[in-house]
């Protein structure tokens, strides 16, 4: 294969991996690091820093809509990311000591069960409820806006968000993968944060978990320009046509597409748990 | 309606009502105004470095676009692509793959400083307990972007 022809393809794939990204929350690596290493024999590492640059450009391209549109919610963003980031730092360093194959083995089940769990849309009475003392003194709180116009919605279950936050980050900087779906997860489910506001607000988190650990990944040089540059170009193109679907999709859709990409991801995750690639 | 009127708190109010009642325009900044500004940002990162990422492209596909495509052995990167002053050294020397690196280099800069505008936001907007909190986040960043070897 040319580098033209290598190129292209690889774009393509990227553009599909952006799309489902921005829509997910996840950022585009879950589906790319796998197509890149079986189809395109891109070796691991290459694959991973390629990985690295999609999540920021997903990040980075569809919040720029997200961030017009009123989805995101900053301060969510930020007091989460205190424990995102500070667990991924010590997730890099407990590596040495954790055996990462039982840990990826671990969080697969914990994914497959997350795959069937997250596709339930919440009842009346579950949006409906009062706030947390926590969440108001914290000011997370906030509107956004749905289809049927403008709605407002109470965070509930600080702590226990916060403290999968913190899981979220260690994963990280352990599996160098998934803190993308424990994002969304610890705020779709345990903070009840409504999915559209849960996956966006990931979407700017991963962007900046990802940027801690580039400087690692550059340095290590496993950035390779010419195999990222169709990764970033398609990636941004399919976050940008991503943001534009999720403003008028059905919160029904959006958690199974999410669903779906977690159910691979958990597969991912078994798969190199038992059989070792990790 | 999809983007609520800029009025103070509107996008943080614990009402239940939808709508918060539309009070004068004050010229004061909010959570909404950050988030435009940080949109602003964003997008001009995005922008900026898809051009220079383009631009190195198009060097890269004229010179070795028939060249055959070789990720199967991990190589790494040479040391010129692997730190900041490196990359600059290379892309100034018009080779595509360092103008290449360079944009990347630039949409990696690009939630750095969202955050960093943030701060600035924050403490536009008086909230002490966000201006730490954005702080320690930045401070965790750039921790482990120095401490990675990438400036060297």
């Amino acid at each position: 294969m040319t580098n033209l022809t290598f190129t292209a393809l690889v774009a393509l794939v990227s553009l599909l991996a952006g799309l489902l990204g921005s829509l997910t929350g996840l950022g585009g690596g879950v589906v790319l690091v796998p197509l890149l290493t079986i189809f395109f024999h891109v070796d691991i590492r290459y694959a991973i820093g390629a990985s690295l640059v999609s999540v920021i450009a997903t990040s980075s391209g569809a919040a720029a809509a997200y961030v017009k549109e009123g989805f995101s919610n900053i301060r969510i963003g930020m007091f989460l990311e205190i424990a995102t980031t500070i667990g991924a730092v010590l997730g890099a360093y407990l590596a040495k000591w954790i055996p990462t194959a039982a840990l990826a083995t671990i969080f697969g089940v914990m994914l497959l069960y997350s795959a069937y769990v997250s596709r339930r849309v919440r009842t009346q009475a579950q949006r409906n409820q009062p706030p947390d003392p926590l969440a108001t003194r914290l000011r997370l709180n906030g509107t956004f806006p749905d289809l049927e116009g403008e709605r407002s919605y109470n965070v509930q279950n600080v702590p226990t968000g916060f403290s999968m936050m913190f899981g979220a980050g260690a994963l990280s900087g352990l599996l160098g993968i998934g803190s993308g779906a424990v994002k969304v997860l610890a705020m779709d489910q345990a903070m009840q944060i409504p999915f559209k506001v849960s996956t966006t607000t990931s979407n700017f988190m991963i962007g900046v978990t990802a940027a801690a650990s580039a400087g690692v990944y550059l340095s290590r040089g496993y950035v390779d320009p010419a195999l990222s540059m169709p990764v970033m170009l398609g990636v941004l193109a399919g976050s940008l046509i991503g943001s534009r679907i999720l403003v008028k999709a059905e919160t029904k859709s959006l958690r199974l597409v999410f669903s779906l990409v977690i159910l691979v991801l958990g597969l991912q995750m078994l798969y190199q748990g038992l059989w070792g690639h990790i | 309606m999809n983007a609520p009127t800029p009025t103070q708190d509107s996008r943080n109010s614990n009402s239940l009502s939808p709508n918060p009642a539309p009070g004068k325009p004050k010229l004061k900044i909010t959570d909404y105004s950050i988030e435009l500004i940080l949109g602003y940002v964003l997008r001009t990162g995005v922008v900026l470095s898809a051009a220079i990422v383009l631009t190195g492209a198009a060097i890269f596909v004229i010179r070795h676009g028939h060249d055959p495509a070789n990720y199967r052995v991990f190589r790494g990167e040479p040391s010129d692509l692997r730190t900041i002053p490196g990359v600059i050294r290379n892309a100034t020397r018009g080779r595509g793959r360092g103008l290449m690196q360079l944009g990347l280099l630039v949409l990696i800069a690009t939630p750095i400083a969202r955050v960093v505008f943030s701060v600035a936001g924050f403490v536009l907007e008086r909230d002490r307990l966000y201006v730490a909190f954005t702080l320690i986040v930045l401070t965790v960043l750039l921790y482990s972007l120095l401490g990675s070897g990438l400036t060297f």
